[in-house]
């Protein structure tokens, strides 16, 4: 089934067109790599999809152009670039912001509620401080916590904007496991990527964004070619096979890809 | 959960408190009435004069100190949340300047005399065009220095035109009264103002209130809330409007009075666990009883001299405020 | 410090053509302090006070000019006979290009004008401001002497008296607070409370103590229960919310059952035979209100 329908999307900032008709599906399972290198229109895609830039265009979520905001909200979940935490608020409340779509007006957690809420503290193993003021954390900490709310949403589909800077080696791969697992249960995720080398070996699909085109779509081996990211990237590559999965390594600019400096 | 216990005892703290300072300003007056007698006198209505003191006098200074208190509290608590920022406050933010400016047109231009809800609407005006100026200033991201420096220009500017409009009335009184609108009194104010300023000051809580999800979400950046299904557009509205219209009528019958709104939240911030939703009622509730105790103070220690409620305020806030800065200042740049 | 300023107006002078001048400015200014032993014939009064008091007693084109405040009804009660005379703002520039030989002012005058009217060598007399109607007396006399006509003063002083003779009378045991705006009342060693005593009323301010003027809240008036409550007839363009005191419900109700009574303030700014007609309306209200008990 299909979660995410875009067609030729089109989004301006200020007078500067970033999206050119960018056109694509995301289906029930998919753990899907946005990449590009910086200014390709990651993140304006992304919010174009959400609708918090104003675009042209046709997106389809769920089955519904344009939902209501809270119908989106239970459909869609969203993890901004920015990891933005205003006030000392415990983990545990953090992380409940994510059921506000399932909650009514004024009406208080229930069972399901926090039920969600604590598997999902577990999934990003941050229970242990749960009732510690958020802004007292880590930034990995941090981000771990905006993670978990995302996950409480428990939302079929997930945009994630760079979730893995910022976090050491060991918690970026145990977050794409997550995402990977969440793929496997039939919920879908796109994630901005900068790091090739994760995208390659935990999404099941890449889309290459340059320019605000999507210049290449499918499979990570067919994706991450070393033509393909020397002209997108202006880079050369290392690709190559370990324990089964491909390694992808950037180790050098490409000849007069103007990325010289 | 513990906290919410806790959160039930600040709130019953609070009403407490509120409810004892109300009795208070009640009791507190330059005629010496003992406190049995003034209150059977204000249920009974035996006593003629007694009785004309507690209801058209003392109940009245009450009921304000209590509803612009709120006011002040909530608003500051709904500014802060909403801009994400904790020096946001109706005073500091030209708010109630611009407010006072558009009370002042009215009265003195004795538009007011003729069409009285002339006076809490201008106010209300005045109150929105500041709010959406500092928003706009503010930019997406809040940032202190531009919203301090708008409140700044909004302040400076409104007081002049204030000052301006007051010197330029042929009432030879108008000029002096510069005083009462850069600084709030509740002294003999009655019932006319409670009637006209309630309706809009309980509106503007009403609106105010309807924000409180919407603040919480907001912690994680307006993004973050959006996806989560709240429409800023609606709560931008909310907060506007609600700040507009309780602050707006609460200054058109009280003056300018700073600092509540920005001392109250940051006490009770850490007290309710610091979520937004639940600042707004602890810190209605905190704004209540430290205006209602500024206006007994005004009355206890001066009470021949007529001293201004903003100068108890500021007395106490101003400092707050430089602690602050200085606590934030590596963040505030 | 006077010296001082003739020196800043010696260095301050212009050089060249005008220096020419200065000699007979000079001149003029002896000529000016000699001829003061005469009665003076160009009088210029700088107080709504002294400019009453001067319109009384001077004689046909005696009196020069006189203050914008004789034009207001609120302040004066002599706006048709202040018509005729040119009107000052108490600006010193003005004032001197009027050579007077004599300005009247009252000692609250703008100080810095006075001392530079005198400084150019202009005789100034300062007149306080009354509180008794001895007062009043004293300074129709010395406004007599000033301008040499002792004998209308005496005339002036004559009408004052014999108004009062026919109006004064013993206390009538009814009280009265004088209340005006930002309820500021008017206590003891105040014209008022003369004219109040006068009348025959109590001023409830003076017995509680209050020197001249003092906030009295509504909440203190209402406690004290007055008889009367005496008011101005304070009428202004625009309102302020000094004068919200006088609209506020509770003043309303307490003062419905006719405790109020206006009393204009030009009669009693200044002391004069007009000050009879604030007697006068006071004493009639003490009667109503003693009947009436």
């Amino acid at each position: 089934m299909t979660l995410l329908a875009v067609s030729d999307l089109h989004a301006d900032l200020g007078r500067r067109e970033v999206l050119h008709g960018i056109s694509f599906t995301v289906s029930e399972g998919e753990f899907v790599g946005l990449i590009g290198p910086n200014g390709a229109g990651k993140t304006t895609l992304l919010r174009a999809i959400l609708g918090l830039t104003p675009s042209k265009g046709t997106v389809i979520i769920g089955n519904e152009v344009k939902p209501a905001p809270r119908v989106q909200a239970r459909l869609v979940s969203y993890l901004p670039q920015e990891r933005e935490i205003a006030w000392p608020v415990t983990v545990e409340r953090v992380v409940a912001l994510g059921r506000a779509p399932h909650l009514p007006g004024f009406a208080a957690p229930g069972e399901a509620d926090l039920a969600a809420i604590r598997s999902a503290m577990r999934r990003m193993e941050v229970e242990d401080f749960a009732q510690r003021a958020a802004t007292e954390l880590s930034g990995g900490e941090q981000a771990r916590v905006l993670i978990a709310r995302a996950l409480a949403q428990e939302a079929p589909l997930m945009l994630a904007d760079e979730p893995a800077a910022g976090l050491d080696p060991a918690h970026q791969i145990a977050l794409m496991k997550i995402f990977a697992g969440l793929a496997d249960e039939g919920s879908s995720v796109v994630a901005c990527l900068h790091d090739l080398g994760l995208a390659a070996r935990f999404c099941t699909r890449l889309i290459l964004l340059q320019d605000g085109r999507i210049v290449a779509d499918g499979a990570p081996r067919d994706v991450l070619t070393d033509e393909l990211l020397r002209s997108s990237y202006g880079v050369k590559s290392f690709l190559g096979e370990h324990e089964g999965g491909l390694i992808v390594q950037p180790f050098d600019l490409a000849d007069g890809s103007g990325h010289g400096g | 959960m513990t906290d919410t216990s806790r959160y039930r005892l600040v709130l019953a703290a609070l009403s407490l408190a509120v409810v004892l300072l109300f009795l208070m300003s009640l009791a507190t007056g330059p005629a010496a009435i003992g406190f049995a007698d003034s209150m059977r006198a204000l249920l009974s209505g035996d006593a003629y004069e007694i009785t004309l003191i507690m209801r058209e006098i003392r109940l009245p200074r009450a009921i304000l100190g209590l509803m612009v208190g709120a006011t002040l509290g909530l608003s500051g608590a709904v500014l802060q949340g909403y801009l994400r920022n904790p020096l946001a406050e109706p005073g500091l933010l030209g708010i109630s300047a611009t407010a006072s400016l558009g009370a002042v047109l009215t009265i003195y231009t004795g538009v007011s005399l003729v069409f009285p809800l002339a006076l809490p609407l201008a106010a209300l005006a005045g109150a929105g065009v500041a709010v959406l100026v500092v928003r706009a200033m503010a930019g997406g991201s809040g940032g202190t220095l531009s919203i301090i420096l708008a409140g700044i220009a909004l302040s400076a500017f409104a007081g002049a035109m204030t000052s301006l409009a007051l010197n330029l009335s042929p009432n030879p009184f108008a000029a002096m009264e510069i005083v009462f609108w850069m600084l709030g009194s509740l002294t003999d104010r009655s019932m006319i103002h409670v009637s006209l300023a309630a309706p809009f000051m309980v509106l503007g809580w009403v609106m105010l209130a309807l924000t409180a999800r919407a603040l919480d979400a907001l912690t994680l950046g307006a993004s973050a809330a959006a996806s989560l299904g709240f429409d800023l557009r609606r709560t931008q509205l909310l907060a506007v409007g609600g700040t507009a219209a309780s602050v707006g009528a609460a200054t058109a019958v009280a003056g300018a009075i700073g600092f509540v709104g920005l001392v109250v939240p940051h006490i009770l911030r850490p007290l309710v666990g610091s979520m937004p939703s639940r600042l707004l009622p602890a810190s209605a509730l905190g704004g209540a009883a430290m205006l209602l105790a500024a206006d007994i103070l005004v009355r206890l220690i001066a009470p021949e001299r007529d001293l201004k409620l903003g100068v108890l305020t500021a007395m106490v806030g101003a400092p707050f405020f430089l602690w602050l800065i200085w606590r934030s200042r590596r963040t505030m740049l | 410090m006077r010296v001082r300023d003739r020196i800043g107006i010696w260095l301050a002078w212009p050089s060249g053509p005008a220096l020419a001048v200065l000699p007979a400015i000079l001149l003029a200014l002896v000529c000016a302090a000699g001829a003061a032993s005469a009665a003076p014939a160009r009088v210029v009064s700088m107080n709504v006070c002294t400019d009453q008091m001067a319109m009384l007693v001077a004689a046909d084109g005696q009196l020069r000019s006189v203050t914008h405040l004789a034009t207001d009804p609120q302040t004066s009660a002599m706006v048709d006979e202040a018509k005729a005379f040119p009107v000052n703002h108490g600006l010193a520039e003005e004032i001197f290009l009027m050579r007077p030989d004599l300005v009247l002012a009252g000692t609250y005058t703008a100080t810095a004008t006075v001392n530079l009217l005198q400084n150019l060598g202009i005789r100034v007399e300062l007149f306080d401001p009354v509180n008794t109607f001895a007062d009043v007396r004293e300074q129709i006399v010395r406004v007599g002497k000033l301008l040499g006509r002792e004998g209308r003063a005496a005339e002036v002083v004559a009408e004052l008296d014999s108004g009062l003779k026919e109006l004064a009378t013993s206390s009538s045991g009814v009280t009265a607070l004088g209340w005006s705006s930002n309820s500021y009342a008017t206590g003891a060693g105040t014209f008022t409370d003369e004219v109040m005593k006068v009348a025959g009323l109590t001023n409830i301010a003076a017995r509680e103590g209050i020197q001249g003027g003092a906030r009295v809240p509504l909440e203190t008036l209402l406690a004290a229960k007055p008889d009367l409550i005496v008011t101005g007839s304070e009428t202004y363009a625009r309102p302020a919310i000094a004068q919200d005191n006088f609209i506020h419900p509770a003043f309303r109700a307490y003062v419905a059952g006719g405790k109020e009574v206006s009393v204009p303030d030009k009669y009693w700014v200044c002391g004069a035979p007009f000050t009879l007609e604030a007697v006068r309306i006071l004493r009639t209200a003490a009667e109503a209100t003693g009947a009436a008990r």
